[in-house]
Formats: structure tokens, sequence, C-alpha cells
């Protein structure tokens, strides 16, 4: 591992970002748009304090997972991954770079959606803001991570997209958001368990819930950290200097 | 340079059948052949992201791949492998702070490969040509000791071309190893020594004068053709 490759690693994505306009408004834009949609779907100021940041979690979980997954596939294919594979890079600082360059850009996401939010949406958050900030950035990087390990598994930027839906719809349904959880079928509620967006949406329902920090959140940034951990660790050990 | 009875499946079907060969450090070795007789996977071999099978390939004196040959060994692949949203600059700026090479490396690669009008510019504006230059010009960052080019010429117009064997020459003079894949005849006699290819196997392995003599030939194409129409090979 090396500070400067990991460094100039996460300046280039953000430099791929600041040339393609379209992205980087979608990933702002559509989430804001979200959320303001949402807010006049319920039109109740109480429903939307209650979902409004479950789904403040959910955004930077779901896009960063799509984003990270087609550029990964885009290093994998268009041969770039090879060189630097041939080069002094680290497997470690690939993913920090992007870990880093990603991290940067849901911390604008989730500020963007935030601030239009609480001031003209008019969420009510009890709970403390830095938290909420603190557990949409691990989402994020929990979905960066999901979305390179995948990304391995695609051939195809096609099937890259059709590992989102396979990926974040059943954590979406199973996560509590729509139904609570302890409502499912016992072995549904069982799965759920294990699925790291349940405890994203479980934290922020806290962060919007309680004024102070609860151990049942401490709890839930820990597995949420813990998972963003694994699925890394997974998705360096898709990264292979060598292929056949 | 070393390769000691190198094989190779890919795809369930051995692709290298046991290759031996040596490179004299400091010289421009060319790698000839028709499509699809393994010269990309040599060359893949040589800088260690090919999985092998068997044999040793060893490199700069280390086994190819070696963590310590990463900084000492520049690859182009044949297809262009450069961030096609980033300008000429952003890809060798990143590429030679991943390789630690001076941050002067940039102008003078970019000025090495004749693509000084077009730096600003973003990889995927620019020409096949001029991709391809962008994609040796990272191979040329941080002076490698061993440059593994697989078809840098290939899309490029003569005067370019020429200019490019000038650079390799230059390159090789100031004691660079470089190895040169190519399917064109006349870059061939631009070379000191030529490795010639069929289904994986040496068919040849000499000077281009060599091989002339050898085959009776006034052009090296014609001695390419008589020996791929020979049965067996045997080496020069």
């Amino acid at each position: 591992m090396n500070a400067r490759v990991t460094l100039a690693t996460a300046r280039r994505i953000l430099a791929q970002l600041r040339h393609d306009h379209h992205t980087l408004a979608l990933l702002v834009g559509v989430p804001s748009l979200l959320m303001i949609l949402l807010r006049y779907v319920f039109d109740r100021p109480e429903a939307f304090d209650r979902v409004g940041p479950l789904l403040l979690g959910i955004f930077p979980f779901v896009i960063m997972n799509v984003v990270t997954g087609v550029a990964t596939l885009r290093e994998r294919a268009g041969g770039t991954l090879e060189r630097l594979m041939t080069m002094p890079l680290g497997k470690l600082d690939l993913l920090l770079g992007y870990a880093l360059a990603f991290g940067a850009v849901a911390l604008v996401q989730v500020g963007a959606v935030l601030a239009i939010s609480l001031s003209w949406l008019g969420l009510d958050l009890r709970g403390p803001l830095a938290s909420l900030v603190l557990v949409a950035t691990l989402d994020a990087l929990l979905g960066m991570a999901l979305g390179l390990f995948a990304s391995a598994f695609a051939r195809t930027e096609f099937q890259a997209v059709q590992f989102m839906p396979a990926v974040v719809l059943p954590q979406l349904l199973l996560c509590g958001l729509i139904t609570p959880r302890d409502q499912m079928a016992p072995w549904l509620e069982a799965v759920s368990r294990v699925l790291p967006l349940t405890y994203a949406v479980d934290a922020m329902g806290e962060i919007a819930r309680r004024p102070d920090l609860t151990g049942r959140l401490v709890a839930d940034i820990a597995v949420i950290a813990g998972f963003t951990l694994v699925a890394l660790v997974l998705g360096a050990a898709t990264l292979r200097r060598r292929s056949a | 340079m070393a390769v000691r009875d190198l094989r190779v499946v890919r795809g369930g079907r051995e692709v290298l059948h046991g290759l031996t060969f040596d490179v004299p450090a400091g010289s421009v070795l060319g790698l000839l052949g028709p499509s699809g007789c393994g010269k990309t996977t040599v060359l893949r071999a040589l800088v260690g992201v090919q999985v092998v099978r068997g044999g040793t390939v060893t490199v700069l004196g280390e086994p190819a791949g070696s963590r310590g040959l990463r900084r000492r060994v520049g690859y182009a692949t044949q297809a262009p492998a450069v961030y096609a949203d980033l300008t000429v600059a952003e890809n060798l700026r990143y590429f030679a702070s991943v390789l630690g090479a001076p941050r002067s490396d940039v102008a003078r690669v970019i000025d090495e490969v004749g693509l000084g009008a077009s730096r600003d510019q973003a990889a995927a504006t620019l020409s096949g040509g001029q991709l391809h230059r962008v994609n040796l010009a990272a191979a040329l960052l941080g002076r490698p000791e061993l440059l593994v080019l697989d078809e840098p010429t290939v899309g490029l117009d003569p005067v370019l071309r020429r200019e490019l064997w000038e650079l390799f020459r230059e390159l090789a003079g100031h004691g660079t190893t470089l190895i040169v894949s190519s399917h064109v005849m006349d870059e061939a006699d631009r070379t000191d020594r030529l490795l010639l290819m069929r289904e994986g196997r040496i068919l040849a392995d000499g000077t281009p004068g060599g091989l002339r003599d050898r085959t009776g030939a006034d052009d090296l194409e014609t001695a390419f053709l008589t020996l791929i129409s020979e049965p067996t090979g045997s080496t020069a």
C-alpha cells in the first residue's frame, strides 16, 4: 500500500467524473428529486419524517453500487486494470482510491439531499446530523464494495446493471422499509438479519427517532462497517494480476 | 531475458507448446507470425499477467511478474488501455504517479510519440493511431529497462512508423531491451533478431540477414512465406 498511489487513483477517478457532467448531475440530482417526490407522495410531514431518513441510507448504497459496478467493469474490460496490475500498484491502493473518490461523491450527494430535506421539505430529524452523515457514507462505501465484488462476475455492462436489482431489490424488500421485519415470515426475518441494508435502515430509523447516540445505533454502525470491510476484502480477491 | 519450455493453456487448448528463447539486453527482438499464433500470449507471459501451465520465464534476472519488475518493465497492449474520458496528459500523469516516475516524464513521452498538439484532448476523441501512441507513451513512462510492445505501429502511417522505429532504435542504443510484435514484414528488417512463430511454436530464430540467407529470399516477406509453408520448423 502506498499513499501516493492511492491518492493519485482517487484523483484520477474524480477527474473522470468531472469530465462526465451528466453522471455527476445524475448522482446528485436523482436522489434529491426522489426525496422531493417522496415528500409530496406522502403529503403528511410525520410520514415523511419516518421514511425520509431511511431513504437517505438507501440512496447512496444503491447508486454507488451501480456506479462502481460499471466503473470497475470498464477497467476490467478496457484493459486499464491489466495495465495497472503490471505496475507497482497494490490492490488495496486501487480499492482505497475508489473508496476515497466515491466516498467524497457520496458526501456531496448526501449533503445535497440533506440540505433540501431539512430546509425546503421540512424534515424533522431528532438524532445527530453527524451520525446520519456517517451512516450514509458507510452505506455508500458498502454499495461501492459490493458493486466492485459483483462486477467480477459480469462480462458485460448489461450484466453488471442486472446485478443491481439482484443485489439491491431483495435487500430493499427485506430491510424493514416496506413492512416491519417482525411482521414477516420468520424465515424471511432470519434472512433479513444477515443482509447489510437491514442494519443501514435500522440505523437511519434510530437516528430519525432518538436524539442521542443509542447502543443500538452504535451496534448497527459496527455491523455496517464490518460488512463493508468484508465486501472490500472479497472485492480485492477478485482483482487478479494473472489471468488465463 | 530467458524463456524455457513455456507452455500456456487457454480455453482448454494448449496455445504455446514449450517455447524456449533468449533475448540479449539492449537489443530489439521482433516477434512475428500469423494472427492467432500466440504472439500476444508470449508477451503477456513476459510481463507476468498470463497464467502459465509450465516452463520458466526469467526477466531481468527475476521471475516474470515479480514485484520488483513492475517498475522496470513497460507494457503496451495491442488494444489501447487508457481511460477514454481523460485527456492524454491526465492519463499519463496518473500512470506516472502510479509508477513513481518524475512529473517531467509526461512531457517527455508525449514529445517522443509526437502527441504534443493533442495533449489536452480527451482520449475518446483521438484517432485510432493517436490512441495507439498514447498507449505506447504510457509504456515509456519511467524509462523501463524492458519494453514489451504488442503491435505498436498498427494503424499508423509510414512516416510515423519510421519515426517510432527510430525511437525504438534510440532506446535500444541507450541499453533498453525491446520486444516488439508485428505482422508487418518490412518492420522485421529493423530488428536485431527475429522470432518467427506459427501455431504456438517457434519456426525460426535468427537475424533478419540470417533468415534471408537461409531461405535464399531477397526480402523477408518471401523468407517468411517460405518458412511458414515448410512442414516442420527448425532453428536458423
